[in-house]
């Protein structure tokens, strides 16, 4: 009478005919555990069969295929920032210079300084300029930072310009690279404008007057600035041409020190990296870094199907 | 839209319009004692007082007078003036512009640097500068 429910039950929860006792099955269950876990724990032994590796890296790391092999560097972005191959030719510093790649360690030296000065710096005029001589002397490191901030940014003006000489004179700005120098010609641009707006944010003479003199020369636009051509023909006036446009005031106050700092650390950085990117990933799909333009032979050419 | 979003409604900006005293207070030849505040020079010859809004014409800095070279310099690209604020060297393309002043009812200056009076480049003498409100009569 006892055992007879007890039977019973066990057989409905596992859907076996079984006639063996408890213990024999707990036994068994318990066995098959102990293989489970053997067998996981034999892959976690190694690092590339777990879930977490392989949900980063995709590819499984299977050594004995070579189609694999590739496939994992090919697909991992952190593998594969350099092209999978590239002529042995095109990576020699007599034709590249490393301007470009320099420009843009510059860029990402900039980036993280630049975030480390936003921790002490406010952009109004009563404490830019103290906030300035505070980074200098009492912040730790603070003048190490601003210093590299500072070399930084002139360097990776002057290496912009030297990769470009460089891209002048390998050609590579012709066919088929036209859209990329006109890409980089916008980086150039954005540098430029990013090297501008850095430069009143110390709020001292030096900037000071040269956004003065820059916006005035703002002033002078045709069509958009108060004294430009055509300018007080479409009736603007120092307060509400372009020049009050950039600098939110008709003289370069605390408006124009917000703005500029805007401007500096989002607007154009922003701005900045999608075209990189583009920059970059054209300097791909167009053959390469340097060096001569993949050539099309007419008999490699591909005849338009007749149908 | 995105365009009016960047011109701001109201600002806050230094007073274009202001009082600088009786013109017996001046001197003859230039007085820079409002530069700092409002950027003015206050400029008295024998028979006139005007006043000089302190812009350069080339890029807009603000010239210092050089008391000892009877002239105004600009120290951002070196444009000169001289005592009457008058370009004879350097890339400014015409003399400083004046601000419109008249007297009030006690006798005092009052001065508005939002009306100008050029004298544009090409334009005979002396541009703007004969117009009422360019000047005081002394």
């Amino acid at each position: 009478m006892d055992s007879d429910p007890k039977k019973k039950e066990t057989k409905e929860l596992t859907g076996e005919k079984t006639d063996l006792g408890l213990v024999e099955r707990a036994k068994e269950t318990a066995a098959t555990l102990k293989d489970r876990a053997l067998e996981e724990a034999k892959d976690y032994k190694d690092p590339q069969q777990t879930q977490v590796w392989k949900s980063i890296f995709r590819v499984s790391h299977e050594r004995s295929d070579p189609r694999n092999r590739s496939l994992a560097i090919l697909s991992n972005v952190f593998l594969h920032l350099h092209p999978a191959k590239i002529n042995r030719d095109a990576v020699r510093y007599q034709y590249t210079w490393g301007m470009g790649g320099i420009t843009f360690y510059l860029f990402i030296v900039l980036t993280f300084t630049g975030v480390l000065l936003m921790f002490y710096y406010h952009p109004t005029k009563i404490v830019a300029f103290r906030d300035i001589l505070y980074l200098e002397h009492d912040v730790p490191f603070g003048k190490l930072l601003r210093n590299m901030h500072r070399w930084a940014a002139h360097l990776m003006v002057i290496t912009t310009w030297l990769h470009m000489f460089r891209v002048v004179l390998t050609g590579s700005y012709k066919k088929p690279r036209e859209f990329n120098w006109c890409v980089g010609v916008v980086l150039l641009v954005l540098t430029l404008l990013l090297s501008f707006t850095g430069y009143l944010l110390p709020d001292d003479q030096l900037g000071f007057w040269a956004v003065t003199v820059g916006t005035n020369m703002a002033r002078a636009t045709p069509m958009l600035g108060s004294e430009g051509p055509f300018g007080a023909q479409l009736g603007l006036t120092p307060y509400n041409d372009v020049r009050f446009g950039l600098l939110g005031g008709s003289i370069v106050d605390d408006n124009a020190l917000l703005r500029s700092y805007i401007w500096h650390c989002i607007g154009i950085p922003l701005v900045a990296s999608i075209f990189m990117a583009v920059h970059f990933w054209r300097i791909r799909k167009d053959g390469g870094i340097s060096g001569p333009s993949p050539v099309q032979l007419e008999s490699e050419m591909k005849t338009p199907k007749k149908k | 839209m995105f365009v009016r979003f960047f011109l701001p409604r109201s600002i806050t900006e230094p007073p274009s319009t202001f009082k600088i005293g009786f013109p017996g207070d001046y001197a003859l030849g230039v007085d820079t004692k409002w530069q700092q505040l409002y950027r003015i020079w206050v400029d008295k010859t024998s028979d006139r007082l005007f006043v000089v809004y302190a812009r350069c014409t080339h890029l807009g800095c603000t010239p210092d007078w050089k008391a000892s070279e009877n002239k105004f310099k600009c120290p951002c690209h070196g444009s000169g003036y001289d005592s009457e604020a008058i370009n004879f060297e350097g890339p400014a393309p015409r003399p400083m512009d004046r601000a419109h002043v008249e007297l009030d009812a006690e006798g005092q200056i009052v001065v508005n640097v939002a009306t100008l009076y050029k004298w544009e480049k090409g334009v005979p003498a002396p541009g703007e500068f004969d117009k009422p409100g360019a000047f005081i009569p002394l």
